[in-house]
């Protein structure tokens, strides 16, 4: 079907370091309840589908998808789980809509990472459990690889990638939702605990505990429900090789594809001058100079000068993670490629506040699933 | 099968090739810990039984009352903000005698699982939990049972604070 | 509005073993090997790829569908997996039927795979942790208990024996028996060698349950424009649906499986079908125990509540029936390797449909199947129907 698709409702809770008060359920049902009032839905008589994101591994729990109706309205409803980021389950909701058969999907991201206690631990688990997981290594060192080998092949500085920490930390604190704003200097990052060189702690995201959901909608659907819709003019998402052993470390294949893909569909082929702002992955520092080259936006070894320059500044020439990104919002596990795209439909919208950005029109959100994977999405939207 | 297919793939191992020493295999034990936030319902649920008494709540709409408590009612999606204490007694809704541990270890005696309705909550609303102090051959569907509850400073707010439910004479 | 169709036109399939040497990454690339050779197409045709897969904690590794991301073919492309816990395997082909039918792409790779034997010293043991960890896991539940509650609660409002649902499982191993894949088939079983196996749960026996195991099945799905140029025989996927209950399972009755219900409805509809007991020919309704096939055989509308049993007495479900039931002898025959059990189910209809299914074949060159698969805590329905 030709149709559009638009997200027609947003809903959030949490951004927080902790969050004890609320469990998953509450801070989700919080969410739904907010972006079903943003909708204008009933999920009980109007929501014909639900999507979940979650790993089992990040909950605690086996077969995770079994606790996800109730709280979303969803319960003796097509529901179902995609164990990928938010996007993954952004794209599934996506393309539910666009078989025809759906007028109104729901998807759902959540975290309480504060409540993996052994977080680095649990991260570790994903390496492969024969060649890799016995070496023990700290779980970031796959993280510390992937940047040495990215500053060696393109030229960028550590300086570079602390550039991106201190605009993506000072742009949080105008973002009243950012647990991590700060202003600090260059200096201050770099001299941080290194946690796996090049790779320095300061370069790294926090956690934050978090839900959202986001209600999407057909195009005539769309346009009963609010005046202010958001389209989804195209999504990728994309894999390389899982395997440390034989991957691009310098670049990043499944990017450049996943955009590709997201752009084929928008209807362009390059992003610059089309596209007005972007919301991507900063889960590391050195990822959102990376994602910004494999995302078409400059050439290997310019994003960090870029930066460096203040072009992906609030006031720039592309403004990158004005939110604040993960960095200055905390990074939220499965959810966080939803929290990036939920930015982008706040700006869309209008109803960034302080950080409101100025004549926007279209905008990128792209997330990575984080190590050890090679798996990441890419979504054009736009008003 | 299709004409294309010859045979299967797949190379079935026996007991015997890991005696030998012919497979090679890793062993690694996870080290998952979790704290998980209890919230408002269920930590309501679990101060109620350190109180040694069993909470449900109630949709005023669907005109239900549920076990254990949630925030939210299922069915209409409306907030769930009354809480109720209910009886620490009820009805065998279904249970199973169980011979195996969770980890498959075999046991003479079984463990006797059940879903309990709970007295107070609607009807087919209940939790599930053990039986215990019942010749297991006696158990049976609509059995009137009652909670075991450890003693009110061994309580701790858990699931464990009943210790299980034991039959009660039926008048 | 009419939807993109959507045809099933190739599958592939490991033996489901109890232990299988090969790796997770290496079953998942055996059975896709064999699904695009069934159909002549390398990986470079595939434009995207579904993984499904049940609990990390089989094979104890996190996110581990990035980690069979390479196995199922997946390098360099659109990959997701999707995941309903049992319910999976008939999730995972919905997955890539709305892949194809949302109009993003034309050929997709659907792989299903379970390696259940990584787990030490026993899988049963990974399922503690699908109970709620704050309200059910302290009491120290397993798998079997909720299986048991449910079988007991469903023989005891019908007044359904323990023999009438010991010809579940004896048919369907009797059916594995022709099955080159199928780790437990015996033509020679009885309804005594059943009643009188193991007492696991009471009512649940050794004989009742089917096998964990390690396997791989993977299917391919194709747009009707390129279908038809690479098959005479496609076999369509006329109607998909799914559902998930509330994850409250103690407060509702287990006696029915209103989410299948609900899921086949959503699928009969799709399909255009209004009798589904006459409009079906051959059913695979999921039998990881055997009063399973029997509640979802009532779920899915082809027999009336509590009176599932009767289509195995008067042999309407045998292969050579009005309505052969798991004719590819099921999960209690064939074996159960989670995820992959469902896609088999997948695979047999497809080669039952075309005709290809060997000493396996339902006579009377059957149109229309359903499969369904379960899972979670009694709670999902994921029904598929196929049609040529």
């Amino acid at each position: 079907m030709n149709e559009r698709v638009a997200i027609v409702g947003i809903g959030w809770s949490g951004y927080r370091s902790k969050s004890a008060d609320l469990s998953y359920k509450e801070l989700i049902y919080e969410s739904a309840v907010k972006a079903y009032a943003d909708a204008g839905v009933d999920p009980r008589k109007d929501i014909q589908s639900f999507v979940t994101v979650a790993e089992d591994f990040h909950e605690g729990t086996s077969i995770f998808d079994e606790y996800t109706p109730d709280q979303l309205g969803a319960a003796l409803k097509p529901v179902h789980t995609i164990t990928g980021d938010g996007l993954h389950g952004l794209a599934t909701a996506y393309m539910l809509v666009k078989t025809g058969q759906f007028d109104i999907v729901a998807v759902e991201g959540h975290s309480k990472a504060s409540n993996i206690l052994t977080l680095p631990e649990v991260t570790a688990y994903a390496q492969d459990p024969i060649l890799n997981r016995p070496l023990r290594f700290n779980t970031h060192f796959v993280a510390g690889l992937e940047m040495n080998r990215f500053l060696f092949e393109t030229g960028t500085t550590q300086e570079q990638c602390a550039a991106v920490v201190q605009k993506n930390r000072r742009n949080a604190l105008n973002n009243p939702k950012a647990p991590y704003g700060a202003d600090l200097t260059l200096e201050d990052i770099l001299s941080g605990p290194v946690l796996s060189w090049p790779l320095g702690k300061r370069d790294s995201a926090e956690h934050s505990d978090g839900a959202i959901v986001m209600v999407l909608a057909s195009e005539s659907t769309a346009r009963h429900l609010n005046d202010k819709p958001i389209w989804i003019l195209g999504m990728g998402w994309c894999n390389d090789s899982p395997s440390l052993e034989s991957r691009e470390w310098g670049e990043l294949p499944y990017i450049q594809k996943a955009a590709q893909i997201a752009y084929r569909q928008a209807g362009f082929r390059n992003p610059q001058g089309i596209i007005d702002f972007a919301e991507i992955d900063d889960t590391y520092s050195y990822k959102e100079l990376q994602s910004l080259e494999a995302l078409g936006f400059c050439l290997p070894g310019e994003a960090g000068i870029l930066t460096e320059d203040g072009a992906t500044e609030v006031d720039g020439e592309l403004p990158v993670n004005a939110s604040g990104g993960s960095l200055g919002m905390g990074h939220m596990i499965d959810a966080t490629g939803l929290a990036r795209a939920l930015e982008v439909v706040l700006q869309l919208r209008g109803e960034a506040g302080l950080y409101q950005l100025e004549d926007v029109n279209v905008g990128l959100a792209q997330s990575w699933r984080g190590i050890p994977t090679t798996s990441g999405a890419v979504a054009v939207l736009a008003n | 099968m299709t004409e294309n297919i010859r045979s299967f793939p797949g190379t079935p191992l026996s007991e015997q090739d890991f005696e030998e020493g012919k497979i090679l295999f890793n062993y690694d034990e996870l080290n998952g810990k979790f704290s998980w936030d209890t919230g408002i319902a269920i930590g309501s649920y679990l101060a109620g039984l350190k109180n040694g008494v069993i909470l449900g709540s109630r949709c005023s709409t669907c005109r239900k009352t549920v076990v254990p408590p949630r925030t939210v009612c299922e069915w209409c999606f409306r907030p769930m903000q009354e809480y109720v204490p209910l009886h620490d007694t009820g009805t065998v809704n279904t249970f199973s005698l169980c011979y195996v541990t969770w980890d498959m270890k075999r046991l003479t005696d079984p463990q006797i699982p059940a879903v309990i309705e709970i007295d107070g909550a609607s009807p087919l609303h209940g939790i599930m939990h053990l039986l215990k102090e019942v010749d297991p051959q006696k158990v049976h569907i609509g059995m009137r049972v009652k909670a075991v509850w450890k003693s009110a400073e061994e309580r701790t707010g858990a699931i464990t604070d009943i210790q299980y439910f034991k039959p009660v004479k039926e008048v | 509005m009419t939807m993109r169709k959507v045809a099933v036109i190739g599958a592939g399939m490991t033996k489901f073993v109890r232990r299988a040497q090969e790796t997770p990454k290496e079953l998942s690339w055996l059975a896709t090997r064999m699904a695009l050779e069934s159909c002549e197409l390398t990986l470079d045709d595939i434009e995207a790829v579904c993984m499904g897969t049940a609990p990390d904690s089989f094979d104890g590794i996190h996110m581990k569908g990035e980690y069979l991301s390479d196995g199922a073919g997946a390098w360099r492309k659109p990959y997701m997996r999707s995941y309903v816990g049992g319910g999976t395997g008939v999730f995972v082909p919905i997955q890539g039927w709305y892949h194809v039918a949302s109009g993003m792409f034309d050929v997709v790779l659907v792989v299903a795979e379970e390696k259940m034997s990584n787990f030490y010293p026993h899988a049963q043991a990974a399922f503690l942790t699908i109970f709620d960890h704050t309200t059910e896991r302290p009491l120290g539940p397993n798998l079997l208990w909720i299986f048991a509650l449910e079988m007991n609660r469903y023989m005891t409002t019908y007044g359904i024996s323990k023999e009438d649902i010991a010809r579940v499982s004896v048919q369907h191993k009797r059916n594995a028996a022709n099955h080159p894949c199928a780790l437990l088939g015996d033509p020679d079983i009885t309804v005594e060698d059943v009643l009188n196996s193991e007492v696991l749960a009471y009512p649940v026996q050794r004989y009742d349950v089917s096998p964990v195991s390690d396997g791989a099945v993977a299917i391919v799905l194709a747009a009707e424009h390129v279908a038809k140029r690479l098959t005479d025989k496609p076999v369509w996927v006329e109607g998909v649906g799914w559902n998930l209950d509330t994850a409250h399972w103690t407060n509702r009755d287990l006696v029915y499986p209103r989410y299948v219900e609900y899921a086949a409805r959503m699928a009969y509809d799709m399909a255009g079908i209004k009798e589904p007991k006459k409009e079906i020919h051959i059913a695979e309704p999921y039998d990881p125990f055997d009063y399973k096939a029997l509640h979802h055989l009532e779920g899915l509308q082809l027999a009336e509540r509590g009176q599932a049993p009767q289509l195995y007495i008067d042999g309407t479900a045998a292969r050579d029936g009005n309505m052969p039931v798991c004719p590819s002898g099921g999960l209690l025959g064939v074996g159960n390797p989670i995820a992959a059990a469902g896609l088999m189910k997948i695979a047999e209809l497809f080669w039952q449909l075309r005709g290809e299914a060997g000493d396996r074949q339902v006579p009377g060159q059957p149109r229309r199947g359903i499969a369904q698969a379960w899972g979670d805590l009694m709670q999902v329905g994921t029904v598929v129907i196929m049609g040529r």
